[in-house]
């Protein structure tokens, strides 16, 4: 096979790399030049093709755990879906979708469940990631992309504050982009992010777990008490201030000290190095955005960035890091509960008619919005909630919070139907498990954490008996008595079919096509189609220079305060316990947990525990715990961290069973992003008897 | 029918009382709420007072409501009202106005006023400051202390203790040349030991401020101050920051029991059952006047109160925690601030200390039974941050005691290994794709010589790119030793 150039199958970075065939057999991957990732590939990325060649594949279709043909198993699964919606109606059948997905699977899965299924019930694991950054950036700016610039001009700022994000192990090749500027790291813990931040000139500011609220407004307040403001651009560009000032003038730095324990003098400092940089950032990511207040708590560093006047100015900005390959894309195709494609939301009638009229229906028949991902897998098998869930591209039975609680709800269904490359923990449950491609078997687009929209290329055959996912989606759809051409399982024509879709909203494709990918085009949305006989656009690389996407062109100031996190420690659960990532790994580790030389680095979870709590529970380095929380108890073995905070301790959440960090976490949502509280909650540690 | 109730006072206490009220009872189905404030403008905060003097904040910034906040939130607000008396049998106030308002329940906060010290001069005969003196209370306060300093002539302070203290920073800052003269040994006597007193002078001395300690005025004159050792300051402007004393004429005229402040018991209600008092005006076991956290959060549990949000809440105290809020004055100071060396002979107690007063830290720390019974940081502000969390917490004092005193002042935990020759072979060199040391010496003997090549061997340095550096160091030291040091054996390279 000729060299094929495409992206690494993980993260947002989407890291461009070659996959040629390999001395030994199989592909092999090389990094290729390529502005986000700089030629930098991490270890995940570099034993990314050990997936294709290794044995865990399945072969065919499982029909209750036996061997089946796909035309029987695509049958049955139809079968019992038309039978559920007679009886129930079209809500009690469900669709769970991924922020790993492609654009064009993403787009094709949205619109499967409210033409083929008629139902409001889809939603997708994006919502554990991305949807507290998504909601805030919205009410801010008008519209939601990650990055509103190139990750590349983060290479020409003097200082960057990083806000839970811990890039140096869930995105290495990033902080390439960081070696000019000084960082200010917010962490609870002393991250891979915060050591080299700190090592290089920098601050690391960590608060107590759940307190981020508190530290944003006393920096805002510091902002404003120092001289910081930037009064003409807050006149000039935004609205709100006031408001915010007036919750913020409560959170004096010393106030805000005592919640969040991040000293006063810091704030002053991290403040004075972002204002007095001639250009500057702040990135949120997952440690901002997945708490029960995390919308509020991006919209609180939001607010920094707009009294400061980052936003919207060439040098400088705000961005939320997002996590998951196509976490960005994931989020704008409707396969959220709220949305249509092109970013639009369903209960807008001009979205609806729009959609419904590129679908060849009627904008009645769209369904409304339908639960959000975990209320969703919380009403499985109830009296009112779906009776069957079909999931591609996800892993809940890990990955969601209270994942004992998850898996019981799982198995309540009337029939459960996963779609995996792997045999995922959740496809360990399914009624029929239907074994898709994955990344390098397969075309199709991503759009990258700077809404730059990428190509994925075909470098390998997928085993025999494996389907794409869009194969998958056209035979049900089929089966459900939609016309085959509603349902083109070629990616290139779902491609043209999204851009069609998305033409005119938010997230405009329209004049993105392969072809223009194809040539090596730089495209970041929005890119309307051209008019007839104008040239093509050019995208839009930086977003908000002129003006914001709200219908007055200002950045809009929320007004939030600060309280939680939603359990606080006591005396049966004393500490805080706080989950993430680890650079070997990634999401639920079905994939990397396949990967022999990754799961020699980290082949098992563990729990960072301050050497003196350990003590105190008479754990030493290397025992095995229980971490026992209200709602459940993971099992790890302990790992003793000098720099962690007395108060918490840290889980990886890449591991299933036992050891699922999702055992203990506190599913209390976020009021309007309806994010789970992933990043804090009360436990505390038992030896294992 | 709706609760009425009467709030005197529109401070911080009263305000927040109306808010936590409108929290809980956002349609005002369960309370109807005035809020009475002698003030003639809006509630503002307090606290950012000294920001203010200091030129950081504008008047306007420190405003808690915005206009119309009041309407909006079905509150009657009336400023510039003062309230002449209030009869508990009849459950009514009288105004000056001469309105006469009705209540179910009535709420006391009146918070404090300045004290001025019976030095002559300083007063006029109905007791306002006279010409040339200023106290620090209020946003009135605020205006006339910077007109008095206006002509950039020197201000004396008279009190060396927190609001003092940032007066006099807030000025300095300014330029205006500053005296401190405080009647007592060292500086903050009540927040802090004579040792922490002296380290902190030094600091204000530092930033150009004079200090002058158990000295009092005596007699103040416009342009000269008196002082009680017979010297003479010659200054423009006296600012008084003596003290505070608890609103509480009203309260004794309509006969609760006070002594220095309204007593409350954990409901908040003095000592008619349907009277209440929170904030500076209101005394309580477990409360420290004068603290905005405490008022806070006693407005809060009335607010549970008053609505039936939550019958059960009670007021337990707060625990006093001062933290000096100034440009370049860390100084933070918490519970038992006194003990000394003899408490330490009891086993249960431990007395730490650090100090160096020509960098201006000083450090004392107090542990009972393990936790944090009390501690002074002076010019260690994150460990000041992480020992206030211990003590709002009750939670164990770690182990390494000397980390917790001094913070961020100790070394680095790990030092930088100096030559690549000390790292072990199996020390992780690039965390991105896990390559040890070991294997960048074996892929340096296999002939990947440079940088680069090693990348391509080892993947060392693809990822982050933050290990080029220390790949860079290790072939230098391979070059260096080549061919002199041995090729490594096989027991070194496995890793």
């Amino acid at each position: 096979m000729p060299e094929v150039a495409t992206h690494c199958p993980y993260c947002a970075l989407q890291c461009a790399m070659t996959l040629a065939d390999g001395v030994t057999g199989g592909l092999a991957v090389s990094p290729r030049p390529f502005p986000a990732s700089r030629g930098g590939l991490c270890h995940k990325g570099w034993t990314a093709a050990a997936l294709l060649t290794g044995g865990a594949r399945l072969s065919g279709p499982l029909l209750a755990g036996r061997s089946a043909g796909w035309d029987a198993a695509l049958d049955a699964v139809a079968a019992r879906l038309r039978a559920l919606r007679a009886r129930h109606g079209p809500d009690s059948v469900a669709v769970f979708g991924g922020g790993g997905l492609t654009n064009e699977k993403a787009y094709l899965l949205g619109k499967f469940a409210r033409v083929a299924l008629g139902t409001s019930q889809i939603d997708y694991n994006g919502r554990f990631c991305m949807s507290s950054a998504a909601a805030a950036g919205i009410r801010a700016f008008g519209v939601d992309r990650g990055l509103p610039f190139p990750v590349t001009d983060l290479a020409g700022a003097e200082a960057v504050a990083l806000v839970g994000a811990n890039v140096g192990e869930t995105m290495p090749p990033f902080l390439g982009h960081l070696r000019q500027a000084v960082q200010v790291v917010v962490d609870p813990r002393r991250t891979a992010t915060a050591v080299q931040a700190v090592a290089s000139g920098g601050l690391h500011l960590a608060p107590a777990p759940g307190s981020d609220l508190a530290l944003a407004l006393g920096m805002l307040h510091v902002a404003v008490a120092e001289g910081y403001l930037d009064q003409p651009y807050v006149d000039a560009r935004t609205t709100g201030f006031d408001a915010v000032w007036r919750l913020a003038a409560r959170w004096w730095p010393e106030r805000a000290e005592r919640v969040c324990g991040v000293a006063a003098s810091d704030m002053r400092a991290a403040v004075a190095l972002l204002a007095h940089a001639g250009s500057a950032y702040v990135l949120t990511a997952r440690g901002t955005d997945q708490h029960a207040r995390g919308t509020d708590t991006v919209s609180a560093w939001i607010n920094l960035a707009l009294t400061l006047g980052l936003p919207g100015r060439p040098g400088s900005g705000f961005g939320c890091l997002t996590g998951q390959g196509n976490g960005q894309g994931g989020r704008e195709h409707g396969q959220k509960a709220d949305q249509l494609p092109g970013y639009r939301r369903i209960d807008d009638p001009a979205a609806r008619r729009h959609v419904a009229a590129v679908w060849g229906v009627s904008p009645g028949e769209l369904p409304g919005p339908g639960r959000s991902a975990y209320e969703l897998l919380d009403a499985l098998g109830r009296p009112d909630g779906p009776r069957a869930l079909l999931v591609f591209g996800s892993n809940p039975v890990v990955s969601a919070p209270n994942s004992r609680h998850v898996a019981q709800r799982l198995s309540a269904l009337d029939l459960l139907v996963v779609a995996d490359p792997f045999g995922s923990e959740t496809a360990a449950l399914a009624d029929v498990v239907l074994p898709v491609t994955q990344w390098a078997e397969e075309e199709g687009t991503l759009t990258n954490l700077e809404g730059r929209v990428l190509r994925r290329r075909r470098a390998a055959c997928p085993p025999p008996g494996v389907r794409t996912d869009l194969e998958v989606i056209a035979g049900l759809a089929v089966r459900l008595g939609q016309p085959a051409s509603r349902f083109p399982p070629d990616p290139a024509m779902v491609f043209d079919e999204l851009r069609a879709a998305s033409a005119g909203g938010p997230a405009d494709y329209g004049g993105i096509s392969y072809q223009r990918l194809d040539a090596g085009e730089a495209l970041y949305w929005p890119c309307p189609a051209a008019e007839p006989g104008g040239p093509a656009h050019p995208g839009t690389p930086r977003m908000f220079l002129d003006g914001f996407a709200h219908p007055d062109g200002r950045a809009r100031f929320v007004p939030v305060d600060a309280s939680g996190p939603a359990e606080r420690p006591d005396a049966g659960y004393p500490l805080h316990a706080t989950t993430g990532r680890v650079l070997a790994h990634y999401q639920s580790g079905t994939q990397t947990r396949r990967v022999a030389e990754l799961s020699a680095v980290t082949p098992e979870s563990y729990v960072e525990v301050h050497p003196d709590v350990a003590a105190r529970a008479g754990l030493a380095d290397g025992d095995l715990t229980r971490v026992v929380s209200r709602r459940g108890v993971a099992t790890a073995r302990v790992r003793t961290v000098a720099s962690l905070r007395e108060d918490t301790v840290f889980l990886p959440f890449h591991f299933p069973g036992e050891q699922a960090a999702n055992l203990v976490t506190n599913p209390a949502l976020d009021p309007v992003s309806r994010m789970p509280e992933f990043k804090v909650c009360a436990v505390r540690l038992e030896r294992v008897p | 029918m709706r609760r009425r109730v009467v709030v005197v006072g529109y401070g911080m206490a009263g305000a927040r009382l109306a808010e936590e009220v409108r929290r809980r009872d956002p349609g005002g189905g369960a309370v109807a709420l005035t809020v009475l404030g002698a003030e003639p403008h809006a509630a503002y905060n307090r606290v950012l007072l000294s920001s203010v003097l200091a030129g950081g904040l504008a008047a306007d910034a420190v405003r808690l409501h915005e206009p119309g906040w009041a309407a909006r939130c079905d509150v009657d607000v009336r400023t510039g009202v003062r309230v002449v008396g209030i009869d508990p049998g009849a459950r009514r106030v009288v105004c000056d106005d001469g309105a006469t308002l009705p209540w179910d329940d009535l709420v006391l906060a009146t918070g404090s006023r300045a004290w001025l010290p019976p030095v002559p001069g300083l007063a006029t005969p109905d007791g306002a400051p006279a010409d040339g003196v200023a106290v620090f209370r209020d946003l009135a306060d605020c205006r006339r202390i910077l007109d008095l300093a206006a002509s950039g002539s020197r201000v004396a302070v008279l009190g060396g203790g927190l609001l003092g203290l940032e007066a006099a920073r807030g000025l300095a800052g300014r330029g205006v040349p500053v005296t401190v003269l405080h009647p007592v040994g060292h500086l903050m006597e009540r927040q802090l030991d004579p040792g922490a007193g002296q380290v902190l002078a030094g600091t204000l001395r530092g930033l150009g401020i004079t200090v002058r300690l158990g000295v009092r005025a005596r007699e103040w004159r416009p342009g000269r101050l008196e002082c009680d050792d017979g010297s003479r300051l010659d200054c423009a402007a006296v600012v008084v920051a003596a003290g505070v004393r608890a609103q509480t004429w009203l309260a004794r005229t309509a006969g609760l029991a006070v002594e220095s402040g309204v007593l409350v018991d954990d409901r908040l209600t003095t000592s008619h059952p349907r009277v209440h008092a929170i904030g500076d005006c209101a005394q309580h076991p477990g409360a420290v006047s004068g603290l905005v956290a405490a008022a806070w959060e006693q407005a809060t549990v009335l607010a549970d109160l008053l609505t039936g949000a939550d019958p059960a809440a009670r007021y337990h105290g707060t625990p006093t925690v001062t933290r000096l809020k100034a440009r370049d004055l860390d100084v933070a100071a918490l519970g038992e601030v006194h003990a000394d060396q003899d408490d330490a002979a009891d086993p249960s107690v431990e007395v730490l200390w650090f100090s160096d007063p020509a960098r201006g830290r000083y450090a004392k720390l107090v542990l009972r039974d393990e936790r944090v019974a009390g501690a002074i940081l002076l010019g260690a502000p994150d460990a000041a941050a992480r020992i206030v969390t211990l003590y709002d917490r009750g939670a164990p004092a770690p182990s390494d005691r000397l980390a917790l005193l001094l913070g961020r002042a100790l070394p680095p935990e790990v030092e930088p290994v100096a030559s690549p020759a000390l790292l072990p072979a199996r020390a992780v060199v690039c965390r991105c794709s896990a390559v040890t040391k070991g294997r960048l010496v074996t892929a340096w003997w296999a002939g990947a010589r440079d940088v680069a090549a090693l990348a391509r061997a080892t993947h060392a340095g693809t990822g982050c790119g933050g290990c080029r550096d220390t790949v860079d160091g290790i072939c230098g030291w391979l070059a260096a030793g080549d061919p002199a040091p041995a090729a490594p054996t096989a027991k070194e390279v496995v890793a």
